[in-house]
This record gives C-alpha cells, sequence and structure tokens, in this order.
C-alpha cells in the first residue's frame, strides 16, 4: 500500500512483493536445497599461512565408512583443474599443490553422507606443511628480503601484482608547490568484510546422461559464474544451468567464484550424485572476499583562505595471496580515482600498488562501489586535516569548494564526467536537519565542562552503474544487463532480468518500472531472476549495478512493449500511430480522449485478430540489452554526532542524519531500508570491524565473537531525507541507491570521532575507532 | 537414539545422532528450513527458536535436549492461514530485506510481545534490548524495531494477506 492508502501504479512506496514467502520461512536459499542422494563436502583448510606442503595422506579419510570421494590438488592437477582463472585474471589455486598462501586456504575437498560425517572426515587427512616465513604488512610486501609468495607463476620475482595511476603528477606536484598551505596524513582503511548473514555454498547436480550440470549457488552474478563455469570446466555452456535462489546478502561477498563452488561440481561430476557444500562462518571469514586494506598515503594543497586546490595519494593495496579482486578489467584499482570527491579542484594523481600478502583473496566487497569506499574515506578525511590545520569550520569549508550546479556535466580531474547534482542544496539540508549551529553551540558547552561530544561532516559522491562496453568488461564480458519483457493476452506481464537480488527488492521495483512504464498495475508484473536458463544475459548485481544498467533496461524494454502497442492500438483503432497520445496504461487519439485503448485491450488484440500493417508481428514481447552511455552519481551529505566516554574512550554513536540525492526514487520505503544497512555498515566499518592478523599471519577475526558486527544497540535511529536530481542520461533519471550510505558514512563518523578528541590536540585516528585506539589517541600514544 | 520432539504443536519421531543440534534437526530432518544457520558461535541468531515460548539459539541447543518442550519455528506463527501480528509488522513496516535474519528476529519478537503483553507501552529500548543478540545485515534495526512496535500496537491484527 503507498502513504496514502492507495497502490501507486509506478513508482512510490509500495509493501514488497518477496516478504510474504519470507516472514513464513518459505524463502528458498541454497542450504535449503534438498536432493535425493545429495552428498555433503567439507573443505580442509590450512591451518598457517605459509608454507610448503611436503606429503598430504588422504587414505585414513577415505576408510571412513560415509566418506564417498576425497579430492587434493594433485587429483585436480592431473586434470587441469588445480588451479583456476580469478576474475581478475589472475591464477588462484582451487586446492592446494605446492605450497599453502594464506590461513584457511583451500587443501582436500571431502565427500560424506552427511555434513557431520564430512567434517569428522577432514581431522583423518594427514597434511605434512613445512612452515614458510609469512608476509603480514602489505607496506613490507615489496621489501627485498621479503619472502615471494608466487613463486607458482612464471618471471613473478617479487610480491607486486600491479603499478597503476591517475590523474596529472607533474600538474599535481606544481600545484602542490606553490600552495600556502600543504596538509599530509598516512590513513589506513583496514581489512574488513562483509559477512553476509547466509555464508556461502553451492549444491551441484550433473546429469550423467544428459550431461547437463545445474549449480544452485549464492551468487550475485549468475550469468558471470556460468560463463565462468564453462570456461573453467571446460563444459558446453548450454548444458550448465546456474540458479541462484534467495540470497541471504552479498554486499559483494557473493560476486567471486570460490573453490568451494568448483569442488561440490567435480565432486558431483565424479561421484554422479548431487553434492552440498556450505562453508561455516569462519570459513567464510577467513577465505572468502575481504574488503579495503588500503594503506594510504594523502596530501591535499590549499589556499590560505581554504580554497582547496590540489588532493594527492599513494596506496599501498593489499590484494592477499591470489588476486581475485572484482572489478572491471581496465580499472585495477577499482574506481578509487573518483577521489577528488565533490569538489571542484585544479590538479589530482594517485599511484596504487597492488601486493600479494599471505592472507585471503578479495579486495572489492562490501558494498564500496568498486573502492570508492576507499576514495570517499581518503578526500572526506583529507578536507576534515585541512579544516583542522586552518581552522575553519568543516562544513564551511566543504560549501565553499562543492561542484556548482551550473558545472555539471562536471568533468573530474581524473576524467569521471559527473551527470548531475545541486550538492549545496543537500549538504544545507542536512545541516538544517542536524540543526548544525545548534549542535556547535551545545558542543561548546559541553566542552567547558569537559565532555567530549564531536560532531563529523561528511560529503560524497558515488559512481556506479558500470558500466559502457567500451571501458568496461570483466574477464572480457561487456557490463551491460538484459531485459524481456512478455505481455500474456491477458495484460499481465512477466519481466526476466539478469540481475539477482540479495535483498533489494527487486521483485518489487523492477516491476515498479513496468508499471510507471505501462500502466499495468505492479502486481499484474512478476518478475523472474536468479536462473540462467530462463533470463536474458547480464552481469549481475554489485556495485549499486541494477537499478542504474538493468533498471534502464527494464524501462527501455516497456517502451519497447509501448511502441509496439502503439501499432496495435492504431490499428484498433483505425487510426495512424502518429495520431495516437499515451496516457499512462491507454493510447487514445489525439485530440478524442474517449477513443482509445487500454494496454490490456492492446494486449489481447496483439494476440487476436486485428489486422496489423506489414511486417509487425503479433504481440507486444520485447527484449533488449542495455549499455549504459556513462555511470550515474549519486550523491549524499552526511551529519555524525558522536560522544565519548572519557574514562572508557567508547564512542556512541547519538545521532546520524542522512541526506541522499539517488535521482528519481522508484520505492522510498526500499531506498530507506537501504541506506539504513549501509550506514549500520559504516558503524561497524568505523568503530568495531576488521580482519586482523598476528605477525605470523593467523586471521583473528575468523568469528562473529572476534569480528565486531553491529546489533541494534550500537546504532541510533536514523534521520534520513533526500534531494532529487535525475541522472540525464538514465531512462527514469535513477541514479541508484545500494552502496551510497556505505560509501558515506565511514568518513563521517571518524571525521565525528576526531571533532571529539581536537581538545586533545587529535587530528586522525584509524579505523576501527575502538576503545583502546581511541584511549591511546587521548593520551598521544601512537598504535 | 530415538527422539521424539513436539514442534509447532506436533509430534516427530526421529533416528538421530545424539550430537545433533536442533537447528539441523529441525531443518535436515523435519524439513522445517525456515529456521536458518548463520554462525557457530551463538552470536547471530538466525536460528532463534521459542522452547516453551522462551527464545534460544537452536544451533547451541542439542536435538536430545529439545525433547519436553514445546519447539516453535517461524513456520508455527501463521494459525489457521492468518498472519501473526508481527509477520505483518515486518510486511507493514520494511522489517526486512534479504530474509534470512527474519525468521528468528519473528520469534523473539513474538516472545517479546508475550512476555509483555497487558504491561505498560514498549520503549524502543526495550525493543532494542530484546533483538540485540540477533545480526541483522541488510536493515539497520530502525525498521525492524517498527515492525515489533506496529505488531504491539495490533495485537489482534487480522491478516491483510
Amino acid at each position: 500500500m503507498s502513504d496514502n492508502g492507495e497502490r501507486p501504479i509506478g513508482f512510490g512506496r509500495l509493501r514488497r512483493k518477496e516478504d510474504p514467502r519470507f516472514i513464513r520461512g518459505q524463502g528458498h536459499y541454497v542450504d535449503d536445497v534438498q536432493l535425493p542422494g545429495m552428498l555433503h563436502g567439507a573443505i580442509l583448510r590450512s591451518p598457517v599461512a605459509h608454507a610448503r606442503i611436503a606429503s598430504i595422506d588422504a587414505s585414513p579419510a577415505l576408510q571412513h565408512p560415509k566418506v564417498h570421494a576425497v579430492i587434493t590438488g594433485r587429483d585436480l592437477e592431473t586434470r587441469g583443474l588445480a588451479w583456476m582463472r580469478t576474475i581478475s585474471a589472475d591464477s588462484q589455486a582451487v586446492l592446494a599443490t605446492d605450497k599453502v598462501r594464506f590461513q584457511g586456504q583451500e587443501v582436500a575437498f571431502v565427500i560424506a553422507e552427511d555434513r557431520y560425517s564430512a567434517r569428522d572426515a577432514l581431522e583423518l587427512i594427514d597434511v605434512d606443511y613445512e612452515p614458510l616465513p609469512a608476509v603480514v604488512d602489505p607496506r613490507r610486501a615489496l621489501d627485498s628480503d621479503a619472502p615471494l609468495i608466487r613463486d607458482d607463476k612464471p618471471g613473478q620475482t617479487d610480491n607486486r601484482i600491479f603499478d597503476w595511476e591517475s590523474g596529472d603528477r607533474a600538474l599535481t606536484d606544481r600545484v602542490f608547490e606553490n600552495a600556502d598551505v600543504v596538509v599530509e596524513q598516512d590513513l589506513v582503511f583496514p581489512r574488513s568484510h562483509p559477512a553476509p548473514m547466509e555464508t556461502c555454498g553451492a549444491v551441484a547436480q550433473f546429469d550423467q546422461v544428459t550431461g547437463k550440470l545445474t549449480v544452485w549457488c549464492t551468487t550475485q552474478a549468475p550469468h558471470a559464474h556460468r560463463t565462468v563455469y564453462a570456461l573453467l570446466t571446460g563444459l558446453p555452456e548450454h548444458r550448465i544451468r546456474v540458479i541462484s535462489p534467495d540470497v541471504g546478502g552479498g554486499f559483494g561477498n557473493k560476486v567471486p567464484v570460490y573453490p568451494g563452488y568448483l569442488c561440490a561440481i567435480i565432486g558431483a561430476i565424479d561421484t554422479g550424485r548431487p553434492v552440498k557444500w556450505m562453508e561455516d562462518r569462519s570459513e567464510n571469514l577467513m577465505s572468502t572476499a575481504f574488503a579495503r586494506d588500503y594503506a594510504m598515503r594523502g596530501a591535499i594543497a590549499a589556499t590560505a583562505e581554504g580554497n582547496i586546490l590540489a588532493v594527492r595519494v599513494d596506496v599501498v593495496a593489499d590484494h592477499g595471496a591470489f588476486n581475485a579482486t572484482a572489478q572491471p578489467t581496465n580499472y585495477p584499482a577499482g574506481f578509487f580515482h573518483v577521489f577528488t570527491g565533490s569538489y571542484d579542484i585544479e590538479a589530482a594523481h594517485c599511484h596504487v600498488t597492488g601486493v600479494y600478502t599471505n592472507k585471503a583473496p578479495g579486495g572489492v566487497a562490501y558494498a564500496c562501489s568498486f573502492r570508492i569506499a576507499e576514495a570517499v574515506y581518503l578526500v572526506e578525511r583529507m578536507v576534515d586535516c585541512l579544516a583542522y590545520e586552518l581552522g575553519i569550520d568543516a562544513a564551511e569549508l566543504r560549501l565553499a569548494n562543492l561542484i556548482s550546479p551550473d558545472q555539471f556535466p562536471y568533468q573530474c580531474k581524473t576524467g569521471w564526467v559527473y551527470d548531475s547534482g545541486d550538492y549545496e542544496r543537500t549538504l544545507r539540508k542536512a545541516l538544517d536537519i542536524a540543526d548544525y549551529d545548534a549542535l556547535r553551540r551545545e558542543q561548546g558547552e559541553r566542552r567547558a565542562r569537559g565532555e567530549l561530544m564531536g560532531i563529523g561532516v561528511g560529503f560524497f559522491t558515488e559512481a556506479v552503474g558500470a558500466g559502457p562496453r567500451r571501458h568496461m568488461d570483466i574477464l572480457g564480458l561487456g557490463m551491460n544487463d538484459g531485459a524481456a519483457l512478455r505481455v500474456h493476452p491477458t495484460g499481465k506481464a512477466q519481466l526476466s532480468i539478469s540481475v539477482q537480488t540479495q535483498g533489494q527488492g527487486h521483485e518489487t521495483t523492477f516491476a515498479q518500472i513496468v508499471a510507471e512504464e505501462l500502466g499495468i498495475p505492479p502486481e499484474d508484473v512478476d518478475v523472474v531472476h536468479g536462473d540462467t536458463d530462463v533470463t536474458p544475459y547480464g552481469l549481475g548485481t554489485y556495485g549499486s549495478r541494477s537499478t542504474p544498467v538493468s533498471g534502464a533496461a527494464t524501462a527501455v524494454v516497456a517502451r519497447k512493449v509501448r511502441d509496439r502497442a502503439r501499432i496495435v492500438a492504431a490499428a484498433m483503432l483505425e487510426a495512424s500511430p502518429d495520431d495516437l497520445e499515451w496516457e499512462k496504461g491507454r493510447w487514445f487519439v489525439k485530440g478524442d480522449p474517449e477513443k482509445g485503448a487500454t494496454i490490456q485491450e492492446i494486449a489481447m488484440a496483439a494476440r487476436g485478430s486485428v489486422e496489423l500493417p506489414a511486417g509487425v508481428e503479433a504481440g507486444l514481447d520485447a527484449e533488449t540489452v542495455y549499455d549504459p552511455p556513462n555511470l550515474t552519481f549519486p550523491y549524499g551529505a552526511y551529519i555524525c554526532v558522536v560522544e565519548i566516554d572519557p574514562g572508557t574512550a567508547k564512542v556512541r554513536v547519538r545521532r546520524f542524519v542522512a541526506v541522499d540525492d539517488c535521482g528519481t526514487r522508484i520505492n522510498p520505503m526500499i531506498i530507506e531500508g537501504q541506506v539504513h544497512g549501509g550506514l549500520t555498515d559504516g558503524v561497524g566499518i568505523a568503530l568495531m570491524e576488521q580482519i586482523a592478523f598476528d605477525e605470523s599471519g593467523n586471521c583473528l577475526g575468523g568469528s562473529l565473537m572476534d569480528y565486531l558486527i553491529p546489533t541494534s544497540l550500537e546504532v541510533p535511529d536514523w534521520e534520513t531525507d533526500f534531494t532529487v536530481t535525475p541522472s540525464p542520461h538514465h531512462p527514469i533519471g535513477a541514479k541508484g541507491i545500494g552502496e551510497s550510505a556505505t560509501v558515506g558514512s565511514p568518513p563521517t563518523i571518524v571525521n565525528a570521532v576526531c571533532d571529539a578528541l581536537r581538545p586533545f590536540g587529535v587530528r586522525h585516528v584509524d579505523m576501527p575507532c575502538t576503545p583502546s585506539r581511541v584511549w591511546h589517541a587521548m593520551r598521544g600514544i601512537p598504535q | 537414539m530415538l527422539l521424539t520432539a513436539s514442534v509447532n504443536a506436533r509430534e516427530y519421531t526421529r533416528d538421530v545422532e545424539p550430537r545433533t543440534l536442533l537447528v539441523h534437526f529441525l531443518r535436515d530432518e523435519l524439513g522445517l528450513t525456515g529456521t536458518h544457520w548463520g554462525c557457530d558461535t551463538s552470536n547471530c541468531g538466525t536460528c532463534v527458536v521459542l522452547m516453551d515460548g522462551e527464545p534460544v539459539k537452536s544451533c547451541t541447543v542439542l536435538a536430545a535436549t529439545a525433547a519436553g518442550y514445546e519447539i516453535r519455528t517461524v513456520e508455527g506463527l501463521a494459525a489457521g492461514g492468518v498472519l501473526d501480528p508481527v509477520q505483518q509488522g515486518f510486511i507493514e513496516m520494511h522489517g526486512l530485506q534479504c530474509g534470512f535474519c527474519t525468521s528468528g528476529m519473528l520469534m523473539t519478537a513474538r516472545a517479546l510481545l508475550d512476555r509483555r503483553a497487558g504491561g505498560p507501552p514498549l520503549t524502543d529500548g526495550e525493543i532494542r534490548e530484546a533483538i540485540s543478540g540477533q545480526i541483522c545485515r541488510c536493515t539497520g534495526y530502525a525498521t525492524i524495531v517498527r515492525s515489533i512496535r506496529w505488531a504491539a500496537d495490533h495485537p489482534d491484527q487480522p491478516s491483510a494477506e
């Protein structure tokens, strides 16, 4: 129901179509798949970060009465399957043969009657490891005495993966030399983890008669997975069906192809029985796609009055033992080079060095929009450091430097062309809602009493909706998405899409797009997704790309249907198509509004006997593939108020105001929910969550007792609002919202923490701002 | 061992290993997959069910110890096709996104409302406290709090489904 009690035909608050099954416990997730004769797989993992494998003896496990098979790296090697190509075109061990390169790496796969027996049998496999020194600190990975991690790669002589730069180094250096003020700051965006509530897993079934492989899989990108499985296994792609049923959260964790998926597939082929593999929580935290891990040296140049001139940054990027980050091929640092943010500056330059370490692979995940989380963190912290040095209010400094509305489309100094924005309006709205001036007065009074209150201001611009085929591909697959719309004779419709919801509510919002374009009630539109046999090809849901790409495809295909309906309506009404006019749900004769036909009447006629012009086929069905002309650039202004206990140094988020602009809003209820979720991520990332390692490379964040995720008690009641600046190039003007808050909130919270600590002369505290970190910062003790 | 347990007011007898966890008994033996599993350490609460009306994390309860208790899962919330107010509240107030934590949240909410029936109005703080042993990665909790409040405000709401 909409807020006014009426069902909107099109955009507006609408209860979700997904909810009735979930609130009854009738969602269908991968671990809910039960097949006759199904076996269960479990993975033996490395207990150490770096070691040579001297031997593996799996024979005792094979003696276990309930074990059907044990697969080791040696078994796979003879079939050319011991290594797989990652989505960054590196190689990754499926099961280790020569060495293990991170704690938790896959070593052997046991297939047994049930999940308990499979785990029992892991204990029976004897592996002889010869330990090697581990590379843990990415900033030491290129030291001349650093152990070589990837000695499997011919020609690899050190731990360097890539060097990459963007912007104009010479110009930036000149601007810095001539600037009144230069502020430098080292910043670490620590390794975090998306940790969706549902861990990763797969059920593989191989029909030995037809040769058809069906894989139920926790994937955000079912079509891309199908292509990768075909390339890796050599099975013909038309005999592979990937089904991504309900997915219990993804956040980028379920984009990569993991060794466990392949082991389940190989196990199903070998045993002739379906094989289920579901990882446990420790496996999820220790081995699957982590996020961030950027060690940054930032610098910002400005005039004495606070006119920002230039930003530059050097980054050491920790990619773990295999380069398996999920980003477009041409962008090894993702979209990090959008780090000039929301400010009109003269010059910018970044240099990123990617390195191998003895840690789990990954890097691009956790709603980062291809590393825009890192970029926004950098620029928003640097602006606050500048404000600190100049003694200028953080909000005033931003207002003075934001890109102005008349500068759009705006080309930033690293080449991105921002589509639209009215930044000042959004920031002023956030300041008004927060009552910023009153907050500053309160802060002054409380500081006088020795209390620690901080006010953080943040502004972000995202670049989402990857993306144009001429620039953006993953493994050579252009980042486009398809949509197919079938309109049945009674006017009911079925939309098939290539993207995959993990909670975003696609079944609701995509039906609303069709409803908006065709005037069919959203309950008359079913959305089909998550099954490669019945949906058009496309690259899936991540990087906030569903609405910008697939939402555009949906609008375009609905307009194709509308155009076809116009021809049919003209035949029905004995008029020329040019003489017809559209109102939502109906074509009518211009100047004679009574003479018209509804989309439902047209749908029936299109399958009926009405005479159509030569070359016009029956029916209204249409398909499309959408190639976005540019990315979309959602943005927002955030204000955070924190209080810090002077005794324990514990940070409490008291208020958080988020004003987001994602262009046209399809379903405000769902948008608000996505913003809330992202803000909660931000509290976790800024204050609690870290995948840390000891000096031997042991993971210290391998369970939810150690990897702390916010509960209902750590987050405030969010205060959200919005402005609307449509994207000029998107068919419905929508920009995407899924990751805005996760990207925008961490620097806002850290800005608030540092603002609270200003009386102690603290300019910066690295995340997560735990009580220990803050307590040490208050005492000037380096961490 | 032969185990007899009462789940959603129905008796089930199954031959299980003594070490079988309640969550696996419900999911794998009885096919009640509405109860989920999300961690190994009793932190996430996706597996919460009610034992004699009290919320428990079924990943840390041996199925064998469930004998003699009345177990209630998400599948037992709706009665005769009519949704429980907590179910309706989660729909009305957008208390879920991916749905994975939802069953556990619903069961905790039901227990809270039962415990507080007839008492003074629930505060947001009480609701937050009640669900604080459970993790949701999607919603940021505010809409879950609103959903439970909606249920508290509509105790006799017939299903609009």
